[in-house]
């Protein structure tokens, strides 16, 4: 029972990541029906810049926690720079064009982006210091669970329940919510439609930038390619939930990180990506719009 | 009554490619005035509308707004729609286009919004003027619901609202921008008679009470000619007459365009 608990809780972990991502993914497809490809890109940069501003700060010999939500704090800012001005260089400019234009596009900005870091930083994994300390009052779990973990799922969780609130009550959430149903009409009762379209995207590299940051302090290493396989796997949970329902991406992350977990402990770790994958294709031929996707019929 | 126009679109022109869709139409809305647009399928009503609202920009011609509030006069040819509701021009659709998946509530907030000054770092943060605006963003909307008789709607889904209330809904919607004119693109269009009864009520009650101007599409010509103060005749993107609702009913183009030519025995 207690293996159960640790391969429950460590999915959770996986998910709670995922999900941070998948967020990126799913609300920008709501909005402007694109699918992000340069979104893994995106966390891996929030990695980057704090694992360089760790790197300063504790060269200065500041204290680790104080260090890590600075270093959390700088990544935040600088995925969100680039993900407004990715959207303005990459996407604006294809928004009247065929979907198929805008895709291009973001394969495009991920390769750039990656071999941009590759170029400007190495090729090389490089160390990632494990800044969450091990709390006393988790010695007793620490065999089920450890301290990173924890923070990792109690800051997921914060993030979902701000970003649910900020959709659901503030003015800008129900402008996006407007601009997803209609951007036509949403900009003919007022909305500044550009505005929402940025803010997607700063919020989404933001919620990015801090699954980058949790999660390379969780492994312990990093390198310019890590953005690809996870940028993957959540776009497979945000699919597998129902693109562009934000509850679904949550759902999704969450149920593809058990999916990983219970398969790996009690199958074999070898096959990891195979039974994920499996499961994804089992799902989508029984709910092709994802679980809490709506399937639209087209209007004749 | 000679007013400066509010609205005073000038040889307005707009062609698709080869096809010309308006050409050369003029038209003029005065402060207090209920005026309709009519015309044939096909005539260039709807893409008249869409030129004055920025969905597209005019190839060519003026389209000059005088806001009554403080009497300036502004060229809007070509600039985005969420700029033109701004300055006060706001329409409905032909076919319904409200938020379906919000409520009523939320549907006319949405049209608050525009007036409201809070950037989104107050509604991250959530200082106390952000929220007073909030509130009364919220008692404005419900007022307004109230004028319109959807209260009892409030937080419906807009998709569960019959189909009369879905109209007025649109309508409240396009209020809460504080419009000084309002454009309904067949605001009749499947209503029963009573309901157009209603809505007739509504549109003067609108223009009398609020102040604000109306242009109106229509097909519905008991409506038309009880309700406007003046009317428009397009027909193949030309305008063909305009005048009073008597002088068009006389008006032997207008017949033509409608009835087709009379065949001299």
């Amino acid at each position: 029972m207690e293996y159960f608990f640790e391969l429950f809780l460590g999915g959770l972990t996986r998910g709670s990541i995922y999900a941070l991502i998948a967020l990126g993914y799913t609300m920008v497809y709501g909005i402007v029906q694109l699918i992000n490809f340069a979104h893994g890109e995106i966390y891996m940069i929030g990695a980057f810049t704090a694992l360089i501003v760790i790197s300063v700060l504790t060269m200065m010999g500041w204290n680790q926690i104080a260090i890590l939500l600075i270093a959390a704090g700088v990544a935040v800012i600088y995925s969100s720079a680039y993900g407004y001005t990715m959207e303005k260089i990459a996407y604006k400019p294809l928004r009247q064009a065929p979907r198929l234009s805008a895709l291009i596009s973001a394969i495009g900005m991920s390769l750039f982006l990656q071999n941009y870091v590759l170029l400007a930083q190495t090729s090389d994994f490089l160390p990632f210091p494990g800044l969450i300390p091990d709390f006393e009052f988790m010695e007793p779990y620490a065999h089920i669970i450890g301290s990173p973990e924890l923070v990792i799922i109690i800051t997921t969780t914060i993030v979902m329940i701000s970003l649910t609130f900020l959709i659901k009550f503030t003015k800008i959430g129900k402008a996006m919510r407007a601009t997803a149903q209609d951007r036509d009409m949403a900009m003919l009762v007022g909305v500044d439609v550009n505005r929402v379209i940025s803010m997607t995207f700063i919020i989404g590299s933001a919620t990015a930038a801090i699954g980058g940051v949790l999660i390379a302090s969780h492994i312990g290493q990093i390198n310019f390619y890590i953005g690809f396989i996870a940028g993957i796997k959540a776009f497979v949970a945000a699919v597998l939930g129902g693109i562009g329902s934000i509850p679904g991406a949550v759902l999704g992350s969450l149920i593809l990180g058990w999916t990983e977990s219970f398969f790996t402990g009690y199958i074999s770790s070898d096959y990891e990506d195979v039974f994920a994958f499996i499961f994804l294709v089992v799902i989508l031929i029984f709910r092709p719009a994802g679980i809490l996707g709506r399937s639209t019929a087209e209007k004749v | 009554m000679d007013m400066e126009p509010i609205l005073d679109v000038k040889q307005l022109t707009m062609d698709f490619g080869g096809l010309r869709a308006l050409d050369s139409v003029d038209l003029d809305v005065s402060q207090g005035e209920i005026v309709a647009l009519i015309g044939p399928n096909g005539a260039g009503k709807t893409t008249f509308f869409n030129c004055i609202t920025g969905i597209y920009d005019p190839t060519g011609g003026d389209i000059m707004i005088t806001a009554p509030k403080n009497g300036r006069t502004q060229r809007i040819n070509g600039i985005k729609p969420n700029l033109v509701t701004e300055k006060g021009l706001a329409r409905t659709f032909q076919n319904i286009r409200l938020f379906q998946n919000m409520t009523v509530l939320e549907n006319v907030m949405i049209g608050c919004h525009c007036r409201m000054k809070a950037g989104i770092l107050g509604a991250v943060l959530r200082g106390i003027s952000t929220r007073r605006e909030e509130e009364a963003v919220i008692q404005k909307s419900y007022s307004i619901l109230k004028k319109i008789g959807l209260e009892k709607y409030v937080n419906e889904f807009a998709k569960n609202l019959p189909y009369g209330a879905q109209r007025r809904l649109e309508i409240a919607r396009a209020m809460a921008t504080e419009p000084f004119m309002l454009l309904l693109d067949e605001p009749a269009a499947g209503m029963n008679p009573q309901e157009t009864r209603e809505l007739d009520e509504l549109i003067v009650k609108i223009c009398e009470t609020e102040g604000i101007s109306i242009l109106l599409i229509e097909h519905d010509m008991k409506l038309v000619m009880s309700l406007s103060d003046r009317i428009f005749v397009m027909d193949y993107g030309k305008k063909i007459a305009q005048g009073t609702p008597a002088e068009i009913r006389k008006n032997p183009a207008v017949i033509k365009a409608y009835l087709g030519e009379e065949i001299d025995a």
